[in-house]
């Protein structure tokens, strides 16, 4: 057993508290990016989707030049 | 590097870096501070003056570190926000706003258990003590300020000029035991010179320092994920509701 001498009991707190911060820190970080995961795909799921990814970009034209009467009518 | 981060600037960009990068720093992590750990109880001796008090070291002094990385890191964001407005940099302020809160609250409380064995008290008011008090009053303000304004974007602008005027504090909080007298200990690791501290302790110091520093770095990544998630669920429940009242009309 590990001797941490008179002010263990400091110690052991120090590394107490430290451990079940950052665990609860981790925990409540994970559950609020599982729960936005979870809502987006809910949204998505009922047909509510994001312009970009319900109307995708059309690919682009090719470039044609333009004779000389579009380019007077332009 | 510029390209690198012009390229993530794009959020769909980004979810997709954070999704790949996310596993290896969770195992980086866990190896970093189990190693940590082991170095900091079983390897690392008790101090000549300190005894086994100085393990505390091992947290306090990483879990402070980040607590003004952290804290800098806003202030950087919040310059993005306010003169370049980079679509993440009010992503990445609130995401480390609430990490670097809790690795302030840690440096507090470890630091008051260490200071109550030796010197005789829990808390004193002096500079240090009290400039880490304020920097965490300033985090709880920045959090505050970002859930009492509902429109991300003026709630980030708002937000950037706070952490930017409190940015003054991270200067003193970093000199205020070389400005002032205190019974805090004076910078022992990064300092003018090179470290003070002996190599016995300062190598389970950087050890936890590296694992703590990819902790935060996997935590802020997966916050940031949150939040850009957030904001969209949020734009696509205004468009629902837009949808409704145009086929109720």
């Amino acid at each position: 057993m590990l001797n941490l001498g008179p002010h263990a009991s400091f110690i052991i707190a120090a590394y107490a508290v430290t451990f079940v911060v950052v665990a609860a820190l981790v925990a409540v970080t994970i559950a609020d990016d599982r729960k936005q995961r979870r809502l987006l795909a809910d949204l998505e799921r009922r047909g509510i989707t994001r312009r970009s990814a319900a109307n995708p970009r059309p690919a682009a034209k090719p470039k044609v030049s333009r004779t000389a009467s579009e380019k007077g009518s332009a | 590097m510029t390209f690198s981060l012009t390229h993530l600037a794009n959020p769909t960009r980004f979810l997709n870096f954070a999704g790949a990068v996310i596993p290896s720093l969770a195992g980086l992590a866990v190896i970093l501070l189990g190693a940590g750990l082991y170095l900091s109880f079983f390897v690392a001796p008790p101090d000549y003056q300190q005894g086994e008090t100085v393990r505390i070291m091992f947290i306090h002094v990483p879990s402070a570190w980040l607590a003004m990385f952290a804290y800098v890191l806003i202030a950087i964001s919040g310059l993005g926000t306010l003169i370049w407005r980079h679509p993440l940099a009010d992503v990445s302020a609130k995401a480390a706003a609430p990490i670097g809160a809790t690795f302030t609250f840690l440096a507090l409380v470890t630091g008051s258990l260490w200071g109550k064995p030796m010197w005789g008290t829990y808390w004193v008011w002096d500079a240090r003590l009290t400039s880490m008090l304020v920097l965490f009053l300033l985090y709880l303000g920045l959090i505050a300020l970002w859930q009492a304004i509902e429109e991300p974007g003026r709630a980030g602008r708002a937000a950037a000029i706070l952490a930017l005027v409190g940015a003054v504090n991270i200067p003193i909080i970093k000199f205020s035991v070389n400005w002032w007298n205190t019974l805090h200990q004076p910078a022992s690791v990064i300092r003018a010179g090179g470290p003070t501290i002996d190599s016995s302790l300062l190598t389970p110091l950087v050890v936890m320092a590296l694992g703590f520093t990819v902790l935060f770095i996997l935590l802020h990544l997966i916050a940031m994920r949150a939040e850009i998630l957030r904001r969209r669920v949020r734009a696509l429940q205004q468009t629902q509701v837009a949808q409704a009242a145009l086929t109720g009309a």
